[in-house]
C-alpha cells in the first residue's frame, strides 16, 4: 500500500509533462492573443496538469484514512485466531502464557491495571504541574524569557523515551527509595499505598513508573495549554484589570476559564501519550507473576511493555496474535482518548470563538 | 494587441449570496475605465469576473458573459488560466514573490509558462521595468529580492509583472489605496502612459483619482442592505463628474454619501 | 493642582489609591510563586537527565574507538567498543523514513489546504491524522509487523523499521505543511493565477517555496523526534553487534536499540557502552536540532 501510492506521487510533481501535453501551441508564446477554439458540450477545463496534482493529492488524503483503517483491521484480523485459541478469559484473566501455541492462556486485566495505574499517577503529578507552567509562560514571565523557557520545556519531550527509562530505573528510582518506603508505611492503610506485588523499596513499580511517566507527558500538556491560555482575549484581561483584579485573580477569573476545556484536552492528549508509552516503562517495571495487589507499589506490565517484553518469542503467528490481540486493545483505548481530547479541544475552541 | 470588453448581463454570487446583479457596459480599448462605487456595491467583484479570478473563492459562482473582442471568456472549453494571460491584473497590495528576486518576480509569468530563453527573458524584463517607471530605480539591483522595495516601487514591480505576459487587458483593483501620495502619482502617470497600448479598467475609492486617470467611468452602487450591487450608469468620465444622469451618482459625487 | 482649600480638605478625603487587602496580597503572591515554582520542577528533570548523560557517557565519546568500531566480538567485560554500527543504523533508517514520510505527508498537507478546504474527505483525513499522532509506537510497530512480516511475508529487517518509522513521522510533516501552508497568503496565490499560471504550478513555484523554510525545519525536528523511537525497533529488527550497511537484510543495530539492549549487560564494561550510546543518541538528536534552527535561517524569505 505504501509503496503504490508512493510511486504514484514520485511520478507526478515535477511534470513539465502534464503541461505541454494540454497546451503545445501557446507555451511559450504569450504575446499570441489566446483564442482557444470553444467546444460546446463541455463544461469546465481543468488542465491535465492540474487534474493529475489535484488527484495525487486527493489520493494521499485518502491514504491517511485507509492507513487508519488498515491498522485496525490488520491488528483484528491477526488476533481472532489467537483469540479463538486462547483457554483463558481475554478480558478477566491475569495469566499471560503465550510461547506454546497450542496451550495459550493469557488475559489483560493486570495488564490493564498497571497501566491505567501508572497512567493516572503521571495524569495527577503532570497536570497541575503543566496548568501552573503554562500559566506562568503565558501570563507571568516576562516576554523575552517566554519563548526560550518555552523551548526547554519542549526539550523534555526531546528526550528519547529509552532515556528516561534509564534514568528512572537507574538514577531516579533509588533516589525515590526512602519516599516509598516512607509513603508505605505511614500511608499505608489507604489501599492504593499498601504492600505491592513487590517490595516498596524495590523502586521497579508503578509509583516511579508513574513519575517517569509524567515528566515525559509534562511538555505535552503544557505546549495544548500554553496555546489556549494565550488565546484568552485580551479584552477580557484589561477588563478584569480596570476593575482593579490582581493578577491571581485576572487569571482565576478570565484565563482559567477561558481555557480550561483546551486545557483539560490536552491533558487528555497527555493520558493517550501515557497509556501507549513503551520502552521508558519496560525498563523500569520489573515483572513479576505475582498478580497485582492494587497498589501503586505493585510492578508488572502494561500493554505497551508487555509485548515490548514478549518480542523475543515473536515466532509463530498465533503467540504474535496474542500480543496483537494486546496491541488492539491499546490501539482502541488510545484511538478513544485521543478522539476525545480533539473533540474536547475543538469544542472549546468554537465555544469561545 | 489592446482588446475591447463586452459586458452582458453579469450577475454573479458567493453560494447563495446575490453579489452583482445584471452588469451591462462595454469598456473601450486603449482606454481607461474606471470603476468606482461605495464598499460593498460589487465594483471590485466585477473586475475579478473579468479575468475569471471571482470563481478562485470557493462557492462563487457566474452567470452572463464577458467577451473579449467578441470571444466569451465564459464560453465552454474556455481555459481559465488562458484567460488570466490574456487580462492581467494588479491588485490593491503589492504582492511580489517573496522567494524571488526582483528580476525572476518580473519574468515569473513566463517562467511559470515555460519560457527559458535567457536573452528573451533579459529583454523583456528592462522593457517591462521600463513599461513600469522602475527600470532606472533598480536596474543595479535586479537580483535583490523584491520585497525589499519601497511599496510604491513593489506595487510598479507588480505592474511590471502584469505587463511582462504582454496582455490585452490590464485590471487594476484599488492599486494606490495602500500608497503614499507621491506613490500614487507615479502609478498615475504610468497609467497615463499604459493606456496608449492597453486596455485597462481600474477600480478605484478615490473619485479625484477617477477624474485624473480615465476616459470613462461606471459608477456602482448599492440600492439597499442585503440587496445585490447595480451598475447605475456609466458614461464619459467628464460627463459623470459633472453632469451625472442619476441622482445617486450626483449624491455620491458630492460626497453625500460613501 | 494647588487650591487654597487643600488643607482642609485632606484629611477627611479617601488616600488617592485603595490599598489592596492582605488575603488579596498574599494570594496573588502565593500564585506568582507557585506558578515558577512548576517551571522550576519542570527544568529539575531535564537537566538531571543531561547531567546523568554527560557525567556516564562522556568517557566513550572522548575515545576515537567509539567513533570507528563496533562492538563486535566483544565479550561483557570486554572493555572499549564503538558506536559506529548503530549510527549506520540510525542513519539509514531514518533517512528512509524520511524520504517516503516526508513526500507524502506535504502532499497530504497540499491536499488539506489548497484542495479540501473544509470538505468532509479533508476534515475526516484532519481527524486521522491527530488519531495517527498519537498511535503509541508499539502499535506502529506491530502493524507493520502484521502486514510485512505476518502477511507479506518479509524478514525482520531495518527496512521494516523505517516502515513503522513512517507511521510515527507522517502527523508531524502533514502538521507542519499544514500550519507553514496556511501562513502563505492568498494574495500570492492570487497573483500567481492572474499571471495564467495553473493552480498545481502556483503551489510547486509560488506556494511551496514561500513556506520551504518552516516545513524544512518542521521536518528536521520530527526526524530528530522519531529518531529516539525504540519500541517498535523491538519487535521489528533483530540487534547486531556488527556492522550492517543492509537495510533489507539481517539484523541491524541503531542507537535506542543498542541503549536498550546493552542494559542487559550489567558489567562495567556493559555500562560503559550503554551510557556512551545513550549520549551519543541526545548528541545526535540535538546536533539535528541545531541543523534544523540554521536550515530555517538558511532557507528564510529574505527581503534585501
Amino acid at each position: 500500500m505504501t509503496e503504490s501510492t508512493n510511486s504514484e506521487r514520485r511520478s507526478a510533481p515535477p511534470g513539465e509533462t502534464g503541461n505541454t501535453l494540454v497546451e503545445p501551441p501557446e507555451t511559450p508564446v504569450p504575446e499570441e492573443p489566446v483564442t482557444p477554439p470553444s467546444e460546446p458540450g463541455e463544461k469546465k477545463v481543468v488542465r491535465l496538469g492540474d487534474r493529475v496534482f489535484q488527484s495525487v493529492a486527493t489520493g494521499s488524503g485518502i491514504f491517511v484514512v485507509a492507513i487508519i483503517a488498515a491498522i485496525g483491521l490488520f491488528l483484528l484480523v491477526r488476533a481472532i485466531p489467537a483469540l479463538h485459541a486462547n483457554e483463558a478469559n481475554f478480558l478477566l484473566s491475569g495469566q499471560w502464557r503465550t510461547g506454546d501455541p497450542e496451550n495459550m492462556a493469557f488475559g489483560i486485566i493486570d495488564l490493564a491495571w498497571i497501566t491505567v495505574a501508572s497512567s493516572l499517577v503521571a495524569l495527577i503529578l503532570a497536570m497541575p504541574v503543566a496548568g501552573g507552567i503554562a500559566l506562568f509562560l503565558t501570563q507571568y514571565a516576562p516576554k523575552v524569557l517566554a519563548r526560550p523557557f518555552a523551548y526547554v520545556v519542549d526539550l523534555l519531550a526531546a528526550v528519547p523515551s529509552v532515556i528516561y527509562g534509564l534514568w528512572g530505573a537507574l538514577v531516579l528510582a533509588p533516589v525515590l527509595k526512602p519516599v516509598a518506603v516512607r509513603l508505605n508505611e505511614t500511608l499505608g492503610w489507604i489501599p492504593i499505598f499498601a504492600d505491592g506485588n513487590v517490595p516498596a523499596g524495590s523502586g521497579s513499580n508503578v509509583f516511579t513508573a508513574g513519575i517517569v511517566l509524567a515528566v515525559m507527558i509534562l511538555p505535552i500538556i503544557t505546549g495544548v495549554a500554553r496555546e489556549v491560555f494565550a488565546r484568552t482575549p485580551a479584552v477580557q484581561i484589561e477588563g478584569a484589570l480596570a476593575l482593579g483584579a490582581t493578577k491571581w485573580e485576572v487569571v482565576r477569573t478570565t484565563v482559567w476559564p477561558f481555557g480550561r476545556s483546551g486545557f483539560v484536552g490536552g491533558a487528555m492528549l497527555g493520558l493517550g501519550r501515557a497509556l501507549g508509552e513503551t520502552v521508558a516503562l519496560t525498563v523500569i517495571l520489573s515483572y513479576t507473576f505475582e498478580g497485582p495487589h492494587y497498589s501503586i507499589f505493585d510492578a508488572g506490565a502494561t500493554f505497551a511493555s508487555r509485548i515490548a517484553l514478549g518480542s523475543a518469542e515473536f515466532n509463530n503467528n498465533l503467540t504474535v496474535g496474542a500480543y496483537i490481540a494486546a496491541g488492539l486493545v491499546l490501539f482502541i483505548s488510545t484511538f478513544a482518548v485521543n478522539a476525545i481530547a480533539r473533540w474536547i479541544e475543538s469544542g472549546s475552541a468554537r465555544g469561545k470563538e | 494587441m489592446a482588446k475591447r470588453l463586452d459586458i452582458k448581463d453579469l450577475n454573479l454570487y458567493y453560494n447563495k449570496f446575490h453579489a452583482v446583479r445584471d452588469v451591462t457596459l462595454q469598456v473601450h480599448a486603449r482606454s481607461v475605465t474606471a470603476f468606482i462605487g461605495p464598499s460593498g456595491c460589487g465594483k471590485s467583484t466585477v473586475l475579478r469576473a473579468l479575468n475569471r479570478m471571482h470563481e478562485v473563492v470557493p462557492g462563487s459562482r457566474v452567470e452572463g458573459s464577458v467577451l473579449l473582442d467578441g470571444e466569451n471568456v465564459y464560453a465552454p472549453g474556455v481555459d481559465p488560466v488562458q484567460v488570466r494571460r490574456t487580462i492581467g491584473m494588479v491588485f490593491q497590495r503589492a504582492n511580489p514573490f517573496p522567494t524571488m528576486s526582483i528580476r525572476d518576480n518580473v519574468v515569473a509569468g513566463l517562467k511559470l509558462a515555460g519560457v527559458k530563453d535567457k536573452k528573451r527573458l533579459e529583454e523583456v524584463t528592462e522593457r517591462s521595468l521600463r513599461g513600469a517607471n522602475l527600470w532606472e530605480e533598480v536596474k543595479d539591483r535586479l537580483n535583490k529580492p523584491g520585497g525589499g522595495l519601497s511599496g510604491g516601487q513593489q506595487q510598479r514591480l507588480c505592474i511590471a509583472r502584469a505587463i511582462a505576459v504582454q496582455p490585452d487587458v490590464l485590471l487594476m483593483d484599488e492599486p494606490c489605496s495602500a500608497l503614499d501620495p507621491i506613490s500614487t502619482l507615479a502609478i498615475e502617470d504610468l497609467i497615463a502612459e499604459l493606456k496608449k497600448d492597453y486596455t485597462i479598467v481600474i477600480v478605484t475609492h478615490n473619485m479625484q483619482q477617477a477624474a485624473r486617470v480615465s476616459d470613462q467611468t461606471a459608477f456602482f452602487n448599492l440600492p439597499a442592505v442585503g440587496e445585490p450591487g447595480q451598475l447605475v450608469e456609466i458614461g464619459e468620465t467628464g460627463k459623470i463628474f459633472s453632469n451625472p444622469s442619476q441622482k445617486a451618482t450626483e449624491d455620491y459625487i458630492s460626497g453625500r454619501f460613501g | 493642582m494647588r487650591t487654597d482649600t487643600a488643607d482642609i480638605e485632606r484629611p477627611a478625603s479617601a488616600p488617592a489609591f485603595q490599598h489592596l487587602g492582605l488575603g488579596r496580597r498574599i494570594k496573588n503572591h502565593t500564585a506568582t510563586v507557585l506558578f515558577g515554582l512548576a517551571f522550576v520542577v519542570a527544568v529539575i528533570p531535564l537537566l538531571w537527565v543531561l547531567f546523568t548523560l554527560v557525567r556516564r557517557g562522556l568517557a566513550p565519546m572522548l575515545s576515537t574507538e567509539w567513533w570507528t568500531h563496533s562492538f563486535y566480538g566483544l565479550l561483557p567485560n570486554d572493555p572499549g567498543g564503538g558506536i559506529y554500527h548503530a549510527l549506520v543504523g540510525t542513519l539509514e533508517q531514518t533517512l528512509v523514513c524520511a524520504v517516503i514520510a516526508v513526500p507524502l505527508g506535504v502532499t497530504v498537507g497540499i491536499f488539506l489546504i489548497e484542495y479540501g478546504r473544509n470538505s468532509k474527505l479533508a476534515r475526516t483525513t484532519t481527524f486521522m491524522v491527530d488519531i495517527l499522532s498519537g498511535l503509541p509506537s508499539i502499535v506502529a510497530g506491530l502493524f507493520i509487523y502484521a502486514l510485512w512480516i505476518t502477511t507479506f511475508g518479509f524478514d525482520r529487517s531495518g527496512f521494516a523499521v523505517s516502515l513503522s518509522l513512517v507511521l510515527l513521522m507522517l502527523p508531524v510533516v502533514v502538521r507542519v505543511t499544514e500550519t507553514m501552508l496556511t501562513i502563505v497568503p492568498d494574495e500570492l496565490r492570487e497573483a500567481s493565477y492572474a499571471l495564467g499560471v495553473p493552480k498545481w504550478k502556483t503551489i510547486l513555484k509560488v506556494v511551496l517555496p514561500t513556506s520551504l523554510s518552516g516545513i524544512i525545519t518542521g521536518i528536521i525536528l520530527g526526524l530528530a523526534r522519531i529518531m529516539g523511537e525504540t519500541a517498535p525497533l523491538l519487535i521489528l529488527v533483530g540487534y547486531s553487534r556488527a556492522i550492517n550497511f543492509n537495510l533489507f537484510d539481517g539484523p541491524m543495530a541503531s542507537l535506542p536499540l543498542t541503549v536498550y539492549t546493552a542494559r542487559k549487560t550489567s558489567t562495567e564494561a556493559g555500562e560503559y557502552r550503554m551510557w556512551g550510546a545513550a549520549l551519543t543518541l541526545v548528541l545526535l538528536i540535538m546536533l539535528i536540532n541545531l541543523l534544523a534552527t540554521l536550515l530555517s535561517k538558511l532557507f528564510s524569505v529574505k527581503t534585501r
